[in-house]
């Protein structure tokens, strides 16, 4: 049985069509991979199955219930949390205050603000202070941080890697493999294809809206994802 | 001696002007719209809390318990029901919308209450004064409007920096998308922001009504008064509004002791110099260091 399965659902931004007919299916406790160039949809699904873009047909059913009308704070107290792409910290509030505002009407459970803190030992001296003042790799910690508070059945990371130096974003991915150990269901949006490939059960990559390749990390190997993920054989057939 | 008195008299109305503006600092602050109708929500709760002393005779500030209460319901079913259908299409909308409830209200007034002035009566207290030195006499019911501004800024400073509504108002007012992915129901949030900064309006209209009086279409010179004290002192801070009020207040009085009629002059052209030189205002919100 799935925790997320998502039957042919299609969005749109304005008339432009950012997904035709996705099917996914996540699995509890496994991690997905879901890769692609720019513009090939990955941000607008992981914002529909938050409701944050309309999904205009198909149906998401998480834990086997369909939530495609539900709105996208209703979503979040199911147990969905989505890390959004960019951060999205917010500014003003001090990180101890973004991480309540996490909590604030999440699930219970194993994630507290002080294990938060023992997950990003850099946040904890940073307590008082305003997010905006916050590094990049930072408030990179912090928007995870603030979405495990919410202790979610399923946590959703858009772009980790973006803009970060490569030895943040292994910090990062570290603190995410302890997370992925303790049970939590995730899945993360990935430009960088290794790192993908490295954290992942199983791979989606979307090709202009569509799945162009799916499968476990262990079947797939590069070259096929490349084909996948530039529509070269599309291209040459 | 007599400036010193006219600053101290300058201070204490602006403690007036900053109840005026409270509420449309707070609905600034939150939802960056500026809602036009605000002082029409003042001189409505003014009639509101004067339909209450007929019915029943008692003190006007007794009536904030019933009054009150009303308005922040209608700022809470105008923001859910009304104004955030206004809140997506930037930052027109929001204010044609409240100078449609401008209109409305004014119009409504008229027609149930007529355009005769109103006021409110509390005897000796709206007239006695306690003296200070030879010089300096202050009046009972300033001295009360700046104590009560004083207070209701700190109560809705507090409520911004120490409650969970209060983080989630000052989250909305960072990032309202983000705010959704909390969990939390933003069109509540701004409505709650809205009933608050309506609720504020009871307050503000027994002062009003006590300090002049006031006719339906009284509020707009209250709106322009609350908005110059918001961005003097700088838009969406609580404590700037104060500042900001008192700034005001001063102008006017030392405008008044110029020569009688300068004072609202002496008030805009303060506001004029700030906007030029000053434009986020004397005393802005700045994100806190760490």
């Amino acid at each position: 049985m799935s925790l997320l399965r998502i039957e042919s659902i299609s969005s749109y931004y304005g008339d432009l069509r950012a997904l035709s007919d996705v099917d996914i299916s996540v699995e509890a406790s496994e991690t997905i991979a879901v890769i692609g160039a720019n513009g090939a949809g990955k941000s607008t699904l992981l914002r529909s199955i938050m409701g944050l873009t309309t999904v205009r047909s198909g149906e998401i059913y998480f834990d086997e219930q369909p939530i495609r009308r539900l709105r996208t704070y209703e979503r979040v107290r199911l147990g969905l949390a989505l890390v959004p792409e960019g951060r999205h910290v917010f500014p003003s509030l001090s990180v101890e205050e973004n991480l309540l505002m996490g909590a604030q009407r999440g699930r219970s459970g194993a994630w507290t603000i002080e294990s938060i803190f023992e997950l990003f030992p850099i946040l904890q001296p940073r307590r008082r202070a305003a997010a905006g003042v916050l590094s990049g790799g930072e408030q990179q910690a912090l928007a995870i941080g603030r979405g495990l508070a919410a202790n979610p059945r399923l946590l959703m990371l858009d772009e980790v890697s973006l803009g970060l130096a490569p030895i943040v974003v292994r910090e990062l991915y570290g603190a995410l493999a302890q997370v992925s150990a303790a049970g939590t269901t995730v899945v993360v949006v990935e430009q960088d294809v290794q790192q993908a490939v490295r954290v992942s059960h199983r791979v989606y990559c979307l090709l202009e809206g569509r799945v162009s390749l799916s499968g476990p990390t262990s079947d797939i190997d590069l070259q096929r994802i490349s084909a996948a993920y530039f529509g070269v054989s599309s291209a040459a057939g | 001696m007599q400036t010193v008195n006219t600053v101290i008299q300058g201070i204490l109305l602006g403690g007036l002007f900053a109840l005026f503006a409270s509420g449309l600092s707070l609905a600034f602050g939150v939802m960056r719209i500026v809602n036009v109708a605000h002082g029409d929500f003042i001189v409505l709760a003014g009639y509101l809390v004067l339909v209450s002393v007929n019915e029943t005779h008692i003190n006007p500030f007794l009536t904030l318990v019933i009054v009150t209460p009303a308005m922040f319901v209608l700022g809470y079913v105008l923001q859910r029901g009304v104004l955030q259908f206004t809140l997506k299409g930037g930052v027109l909308p929001p204010l044609l919308v409240t100078f449609g409830m401008s209109v409305v209200i004014q119009n409504g007034l008229q027609q149930g209450f007529s355009a005769d002035s109103q006021g409110f009566l509390a005897g000796g207290f709206a007239t006695g004064s306690v003296t200070i030195t030879r010089d300096i006499a202050v009046g009972w019911l300033p001295l009360t409007w700046f104590v009560v501004a004083i207070a209701l800024l700190l109560a809705l400073n507090a409520l911004f920096e120490n409650t969970s509504i209060g983080r989630g108002f000052r989250a909305a007012a960072d990032d309202q998308e983000t705010v959704q992915l909390m969990g939390i129901d933003h069109r509540h949030v701004y409505a709650m922001a809205f009933g608050i900064a309506l609720a504020t309006t009871g307050v503000a209209a027994v002062f009003l009504g006590l300090y002049t009086s006031f006719t339906p279409t009284s509020g707009p010179a209250q709106l322009l008064v609350a908005f110059e004290a918001v961005v003097i002192g700088g838009l969406g801070s609580l404590r700037g509004t104060l500042l900001g009020g008192i700034v005001l207040g001063i102008a006017f009085t030392l405008g008044e002791q110029i020569a009688p009629g300068w004072g609202t002059l002496s008030q805009h052209l303060v506001f004029l110099a700030v906007l030029a030189f000053r434009p986020t205002g004397l005393f802005s919100r700045q994100t806190r260091e760490a």
